[in-house]
């Protein structure tokens, strides 16, 4: 499958298209809108970063496409169309079906994403005899095509291994390989590098992305990293208080972001080039979801805040491949 | 395997803890006397043919009058008090063991349930538990047997209805804390069934607690079923436990008869100490807090 360059994507068919997107929480002490009117859309072979800070409803997204979303929780409105399909009002065996086979979800911790009673072969196996009608001997060979392909060696043995006998590097290149064991069209990695020793995450994101394009399949990258994220991703979303602030092009956006947010998390990335006393941070921290304030949500911590912001809500505003929500976005070159 | 057991952590602390050896030599005794016990004993005592009237109130082998072949003495009815506690250790263990099990199957699978599904079923079930639990499980256990009448079956359904609230709330905690963790939401992103998930994810998570406490629970069984046998409302005469046996006793024990009663007391206080001795244990390998 050729791989789909931001640059020149007039019009590559679109995996994932989500719209509108709002996934609600309805608790005791008030409506938590984790995803408020997220709208995205992910082409095939393309990798796409979700950013936002914790608490961002990063992770809501991803579950709310695989139509996991448990009370409280209610996707209140929207439309989630997967390889032409609406998966928001797909039935419950429909679901199970695409999960796992289409779309493969890896997570953050691989401590605890591995069931510690059982071996890595066994929860591999698991995997491709719900969704493939292969015999043991062939699931074998696949499970072990799988795990050499993501960088195990002796995978045969290691079959055979349980989780604690792997080190975290290791276990996540086993989460990886469970991942990419049906073959999936999508993968939706939640922070998929955090849990892990830096010198390991590049190493891991290497890996990703690779699995990713060789199966020629499509990534949406959750993840609080806009390191990460500038790396690995060919489209950004930036995302606050459950709504998308920015988008575009990873390079663009990160060379040049429109909304404060996005230039403030790019500013707290530390650059071995420049040297700083300290490292710039966004002051405060999200405001309590339940109780947003009136106008824009990050009116607070905003530098350039004005009484418009205070006012109104800025909507989201596209111009080309872009798009921000900020009524006095950053113009080129503008630092603050 | 076993070498592995050996050179085990558990096998290390179990070696030099004296009242874990203890209980299961204790144990060890009783795994027999449940196994082979009436091949030790000439006489069956619910035979009526083997019993002679001739026989009763036979002191132990060890006092004035005391017959060879009654080694414990007799009854009122001429059965060895030796060859009836063999006979009824069956009864009480039989009956600990099996309301046990009942009660972990049903308790577990409630627990199950509500600690996976949450909400409304969550909320009946555990409120069904704190109503049960409000009220001293003997009360319960005795106004049931008083309700269904005396029967093996029925102190099994009773003891049951007493003990599945234990492995509910055990479960039920377990079970919200290994649904948190990754894994079993991987399970549900990989498009398993929610059954598939419980039984092959969450179930052998939350198991280790329940040997604890499904081993003390058995003593605690033991105990339950000998009181409601001795107060009338246990076990049918026909298959008399250690409890029943000493109700028999009961009667004559001030007349100076007192082995009919002792002995049997003697044996269920020797099996539940036993038994706690090696829950006791086991709670101390098995409880990572204690540790």
């Amino acid at each position: 499958m050729a791989e789909a360059k931001p640059a020149n994507a007039a019009a590559p068919e679109t995996l994932l298209r989500v719209e509108d997107l709002r996934t609600w929480f309805h608790t005791f002490s008030g409506t938590v809108k984790a995803v408020d009117g997220v709208s995205f859309s992910v082409k095939r072979g393309e990798i796409m970063g979700l950013v936002g800070e914790s608490g961002g409803g990063k992770s809501v997204v991803g579950f709310s496409i695989l139509g996991l979303i448990d009370p409280p929780g209610k996707i209140e409105s929207g439309a989630i169309e997967f390889n032409g399909e609406n998966l928001k009002d797909a039935g419950d065996a429909r679901l199970r079906d695409i999960r796992g086979r289409d779309i493969a979800m890896v997570f953050q911790d691989p401590m605890t994403s591995l069931n510690p009673l059982h071996t890595v072969g066994e929860q591999m196996d698991e995997m491709l005899r719900l969704h493939t009608d292969m015999d043991a001997g062939q699931r074998q060979a696949r499970c072990v095509q799988v795990l050499e392909d993501v960088g195990i060696s002796r995978a045969a043995d290691r079959l055979k291994s349980y989780p604690h006998q792997f080190s975290g590097g290791m276990r996540q290149r086993v989460v990886i390989a469970i991942a990419m064991l049906a073959q999936p069209k999508l993968v939706i990695a939640d922070e998929p590098t955090t849990a892990l020793d830096v010198t390991i995450q590049a190493q891991i994101l290497k890996l990703m992305r690779r699995q990713i394009r060789d199966n020629g399949a499509s990534m949406i990258l959750v993840t609080h990293d806009l390191a990460v994220v500038s790396e690995m991703a060919d489209h950004i979303t930036v995302l606050y208080c459950g709504k998308v602030v920015e988008r575009g092009p990873t390079d663009d956006v990160i060379r040049r972001p429109s909304h404060p947010y996005t230039r403030g998390l790019i500013d707290s990335i530390p650059n071995p080039a420049h040297r700083m006393a300290r490292l710039k941070q966004i002051p405060g921290a999200v405001p309590d979801i339940r109780k947003l304030p009136k106008g824009c949500n990050f009116q607070d911590r905003c530098p350039r805040v004005g009484t418009l912001c205070r006012e109104s809500e800025p909507p989201l505003v596209a111009t080309g491949a872009r798009a921000h929500a900020c009524h006095f976005p950053l113009k080129e070159g503008e630092t603050e | 395997m076993s070498a592995t057991f050996l050179s085990s952590e558990f096998f290390h602390n179990y070696k030099r803890n004296a009242s874990a050896i203890t209980g299961s030599i204790v144990l060890l005794v009783f795994t027999v006397i449940v196994v082979a016990g009436p091949l030790f004993v000439a006489q069956d005592p619910y035979d009526v043919g083997q019993l002679n009237l001739l026989d009763s109130y036979k002191p132990p082998v060890w006092l004035e009058g005391g017959d060879p072949r009654f080694l414990l003495g007799t009854d009122g009815q001429g059965r060895g008090v030796l060859a009836g506690i063999l006979y009824g250790t069956r009864v009480s263990v039989m009956i600990g063991v099996t309301a046990m099990l009942m009660s972990c199957l049903i308790g577990t699978t409630a627990g199950l349930l509500a600690g996976f599904y949450g909400g409304r079923l969550d909320a009946t079930i555990m409120r069904i538990a704190d109503i049960q639990l409000s009220f001293p499980s003997m009360l319960i256990a005795l106004f049931l047997m008083s309700a269904f009448g005396t029967g093996i079956d029925k102190v099994l359904i009773a003891l049951t209805a007493v003990g599945w609230v234990v492995y509910a709330r055990t479960v039920r905690g377990s079970t919200l804390s290994e649904v948190q963790k990754e894994y079993v939401q991987a399970a549900r992103v990989a498009g398993l069934r929610d059954g598939k998930i419980i039984r092959r994810h969450v179930l052998p998570n939350v198991m280790t607690p329940l040997i604890v406490v499904a081993t003390v629970q058995v003593g605690t069984f033991i105990l339950i079923e000998a009181s409601l046998s001795f107060l009338g409302v246990g076990v049918p005469i026909t298959q008399p436990s250690l409890g029943l046996l000493i109700k028999n006793g009961f009667d004559v024990l001030f007349s100076g008869l007192w082995w009919t009663s002792v002995f049997p007391g003697l044996f269920i206080m020797a099996l539940v100490f036993g038994i706690n001795l090696f829950g006791d244990f086991l709670r101390d390998e098995l409880n990572p807090r204690l540790k």
